[in-house]
């Protein structure tokens, strides 16, 4: 397998996140605490990053015809999507290989990018660019409802995750998949990838 | 009957017919939403109207909205029941989520304050 084929992008993906004044970057190791520990600190963290990027933002320019401050609608956005991203990260994540999963958030003059990353098998990857594929190649609104309809009658995977950052909070999305060499991955006799998500969001 | 964790309050006062929800819910996935969705589904089977106060939820995460849109599609099913949503404009997901659920249910009411 040559290097090119290892690697596949989609969406808005760049390596060249440049590096930004403002940046935070924090890694979960895998670790031996229950799901249910670890799953409440993506939560906090998530909060944490919200607070954290709102601090750099006005919180005193609320017009009459908007109820929610600059700082308050960062904040907002930023823990909602933080933490959508590290379920995410969890949920395509091949505890088996034991390797960490890490989010970081760089600020700039008019956008902040989100960089999560974590490590999965084939077949979560498969089932995961199968649904990137719908998500660019649809019209999202039309998508949003039929999902929206098909996870409320209780048939199968909704991805509401990634709809509701994309149409509800006008996140932009690039992804890259990269296959590990053998010699990165603990014994293992299956392939290992890591997903790379930037998420673009205009401030 | 009512849910009471370190992160949130889930609970419903039969004499107004209203659940209400208060502080952050981000449960890990649809299984862990059963018992609120066992509380709500109570709720519904003791009235022909219900609101769902939503107003102090700080947070509520994509499987909690899969839940509630569930929900919203019960609702539906049953024809005869009249629900009211309401929601804070300064709390900033349901400014942005809350509106969508209206895609599953049109009659579904949502009360902004």
């Amino acid at each position: 397998m040559t290097e090119n084929s290892m690697i596949q992008t989609f969406g808005e993906y760049t390596d060249k996140v440049s590096s930004s004044p403002e940046y935070l970057t924090l890694n979960f190791s895998p670790g031996s605490a229950p799901r249910q520990r670890r799953w409440k600190n993506y939560g906090l963290s998530a909060d944490f990053l919200g607070d954290y990027f709102a601090s750099f933002f006005p919180g005193d320019d609320v017009s009459d015809d908007q109820e929610i401050s600059q700082r308050d609608t960062v904040k907002g956005t930023v823990s909602y999507i933080a933490n959508e991203l590290l379920e995410n990260a969890v949920k395509y994540s091949d505890e088996a290989a034991s390797l960490p999963i890490s989010i970081s958030l760089h600020l700039y003059s008019q956008e902040i990018v989100f960089h999560a990353t974590n490590y999965a098998n084939r077949s979560m990857v498969d089932r995961y660019q199968a649904f990137i594929q719908e998500l660019i190649t649809s019209d999202i609104d039309e998508l949003y409802t039929q999902q929206l309809e098909k996870t409320a009658m209780g048939t199968g995977n909704s991805h509401m995750g990634l709809l509701t950052m994309i149409n509800d909070y006008s996140a932009r999305f690039g992804w890259k998949f990269q296959t590990l060499e053998k010699s990165q991955v603990p014994e293992k006799s299956q392939d290992i990838i890591q997903v790379n998500v930037l998420v673009h969001l205009d401030v | 009957m009512s849910i009471k964790t370190e992160d949130h309050n889930v609970w419903h006062d039969p004499n107004t017919s209203t659940v209400f929800f208060r502080g952050f819910l981000r449960l890990d996935g649809m299984e862990e939403y059963q018992p609120v969705m066992e509380l709500l589904l109570s709720a519904i089977g003791q009235s022909p109207i219900l609101t769902l106060n939503l107003r102090e939820l700080e947070f509520l995460n994509s499987s909690g909205i899969s839940m509630l849109s569930m929900f919203v599609v019960k609702v539906r099913e049953k024809g005869s029941v009249q629900m009211v949503l309401q929601g804070s404009n300064k709390v900033l997901w349901q400014t942005k989520s809350l509106k969508n659920l209206q895609r599953l249910m049109p009659s579904l009411k949502l009360e902004f304050t």
